[in-house]
């Protein structure tokens, strides 16, 4: 640039508006305008996520001491109601003669439920459609039926008629002892 | 907003204020002199109605966030209380939720008219669309609002609206936590619903702007859906339509008071009276009437996936109508063929209605058994929102598209002034041409 004869040849050069400089100067601009309003934005949007002291107590411990055979006990986890079952049987016999019938969302009874303990089944109670409560003990295999669209599971929660596509979720959780369950 | 204003300041402080804020020559272009069609009928009247009602909400709203409370604990109650003894709470409460239900009757009048009078056609699509847009957001205010009052019916509405976004593949979880913050419908995100329904009114009020501001362009269509072609043609908004509106505003006004005084709960669902409990769902979950029909939709569908899809692509496909219809002719007064499709859209509509409101199983004519089809009854409400949901797209990607690129349209007369003295079935009974022949 310091050689460039001023006069000679129009150089952009010259006027000090060298067009990469320019360029450079623009894009770095703009970019640190984007990244200041996107480091902004997400923190607006992020708020809206489940905050540190709602995700804390997201576990609870369970006594299944005070559930009767045939019996469900609903409590609430995570704002959620959760089924606690103790299954008899019978009801686990009709949930293994169907392991291997054809099911929306396959999977045999001995997953669904802790090893040697096939009479406890812990189920999200959530239906799996649009999220209503099924209710226990109803619809054609006697395990759940969801008032709201009309899904039917089974006594192992499994899908087995109706718009709800999954199987009731099974929770995270440990036997703490032979009598009491940790959700979460 | 547009063209020539007419508008002459009188005093000195009115000349002032003109070359600092016209304000005055705004309002007076907008609403004293705007040149408007001069053969509006009272359909025409409901856009008024709609600002009226848009005004009701945002002030009884306003007022019932003075005593309302956002906490799953204490809004139930603190509903109730407002119904109780808050000093003419039970009022303003009830003209709110009552409010809603005629603001949603007063928008559907407004889009059939939209629909028959072809006001979506060029050049008045983005006023359409704007339209559109408001509506949608309507839904949105109005579905967190039913929320607020957090009974069985609130709750559980939410949380089956909130898990239609879960049927999204791969991002669908995600969202809906983010929408609930955490991991049901619970206190955040009642104070969240809460924080939008207040917003949302305001939103509205700015589209609204900028839907009268697209209608101010190139004015009103109306009825005959011809163009004004001159001065003729029109008349000045006042005293003209503000009295027509203003009267149309009274009637509606008396329907409104009908159910604030003496229904208050005749449009609400008895269940909303029992507080929200998580783990107990009502046996029948149904959403206000204005909204049964996309119910219906949604469930018309066995997967999940699809039937959200369907009931998005039902609200998503109105944006688009200005495409769709082929037609050069605006008013369906000159097109008889199509007419007939119309008004079985109406009724389709309607049925959609009754399809929402009742369980899928339910049985459609009582006491006749009906043939299983695939995997329902086809005497059930599900089949029935099939064949109707399937009309209602029907209509507006197949019959709309064709019958304008087949249909013969009747004359369309000369401007909006040439039939009233040439067409001997709108000429008044003296001007028949032979009037004897008149029994
Ligand atoms: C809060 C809601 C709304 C308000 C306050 C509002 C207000 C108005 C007003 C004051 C007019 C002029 C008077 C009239 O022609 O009736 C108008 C015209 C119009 N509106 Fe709306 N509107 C609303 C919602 C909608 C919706 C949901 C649609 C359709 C999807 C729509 C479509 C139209 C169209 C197409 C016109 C032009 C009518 C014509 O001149 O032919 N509006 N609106
Ligand atoms: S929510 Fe259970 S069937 Fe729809």
């Amino acid at each position: 640039m310091a050689d460039t004869v001023v006069g000679a040849t129009p150089d952009p050069h010259a006027s000090g508006e060298d067009p990469s400089r320019r360029d450079f100067i623009h894009i770095a601009a703009g970019a640190a305008a984007i990244g200041a309003v996107g480091g902004l934005v997400w923190p607006l949007i992020d708020q809206m996520n489940p905050a540190g002291d709602t995700l804390a107590l997201a576990s609870i411990e369970f006594d299944l001491g005070k559930v009767e055979p045939g019996q469900q006990v609903v409590v609430k986890w995570r704002g959620k109601p959760l089924f606690v079952r103790h299954r008899t049987p019978a009801q686990i016999a009709a949930a293994i003669k169907d392991d291997h019938a054809d099911l929306r969302d396959p999977q045999t009874d001995e997953e669904r439920h802790k090893a040697g303990k096939a009479e406890w089944l812990i189920l999200v109670g959530t239906c799996t459609h649009l999220g209503c409560v099924p209710t226990v003990g109803g619809g054609d295999y006697g395990g759940w039926f969801c008032p709201c669209h009309g899904s039917v599971y089974d006594t192992s929660g499994r899908i087995r008629k109706g718009p709800a596509p999954k199987n009731l979720e099974v929770p995270t959780y440990a036997f703490l002892s032979d009598s009491k369950i940790k959700v979460g | 907003m547009s063209g020539h204003s007419t508008y002459e300041p009188k005093t000195g402080i009115e000349r002032w204020l003109d070359v600092r804020l016209p304000i005055l020559r705004f309002a007076n272009d907008t609403v004293v002199t705007f040149p408007t069609p001069k053969n509006l009928n009272y359909w025409y009247t409901f856009g008024g109605i709609l600002a009226l009602m848009l005004g009701i909400q945002i002030v009884t709203g306003i007022v019932l966030a003075m005593h309302y409370v956002p906490h799953v604990d204490m809004a139930f109650n603190s509903v109730q209380r407002i119904k109780r003894d808050v000093n003419y709470g039970w009022l303003i409460q009830g003209m709110h939720a009552n409010g809603a239900s005629m603001f949603f009757l007063a928008v559907y009048v407004h889009m059939f008219r939209g629909l028959y009078y072809g006001s979506y056609k060029a050049p008045r699509e983005v006023l359409w669309i704007l339209g559109c847009v408001i509506y949608l957001v309507m839904i949105i205010t109005a579905f967190m609002g039913y929320v607020l009052p957090w009974g069985q019916m609130s709750f559980h509405g939410a949380v089956v609206i909130t898990n239609l976004i879960g049927a999204l593949p791969v991002v669908g979880p995600a969202i809906t936590t983010w929408l609930w913050g955490g991991f049901a419908v619970d206190d955040a995100t009642l104070n969240r619903f809460f924080s939008l329904h207040y917003l949302l009114p305001f939103v509205i009020a700015g589209v609204v702007a900028l839907h009268i501001w697209a209608l101010h362009v190139p004015g009103n269509s109306n009825p005959k859906g011809v163009e004004v072609k001159s001065e003729a043609d029109t008349v000045p908004f006042h005293p003209y339509y503000t009295v027509k509106d203003g009267f149309a505003i009274s009637v509606f006004l008396l329907l409104y008071a009908a159910f604030v005084f003496f229904a208050p709960d005749a449009l609400g669902d008895a269940v909303n009276y029992v507080k929200a409990n998580p783990l107990v769902t009502p046996a029948h979950i149904v959403p206000e009437w204005y909204l049964l029909p996309f119910y219906a939709i949604l469930r018309a569908l066995p997967n999940k996936l699809l039937g959200v899809i369907a009931m998005f692509g039902a609200i998503a496909t109105l944006f688009v109508l200005p495409w769709l219809d082929t037609s050069k002719v605006r008013s369906m007064r000159y097109r008889p063929a199509i007419r007939l499709w119309y008004f079985i859209f109406f009724i389709d509509c309607i049925v959609l209605g009754f399809c929402g409101a009742h369980a899928p199983d339910d049985l459609v004519i009582p006491g006749v058994s009906g043939l299983q089809l695939g995997d329902a009854n086809l005497n059930s409400f599900v089949w029935l929102s099939r064949f109707a949901a399937t009309f209602y797209f029907a209509y507006f990607w197949v019959i709309t598209p064709l019958m304008g690129l087949t249909e013969t349209p009747l004359k369309v007369p000369e401007s909006i002034s040439e039939p009233v003295l040439s067409h001997p079935a709108s000429a008044p009974m003296g001007a028949m041409a032979s009037p004897e022949k008149r029994g």
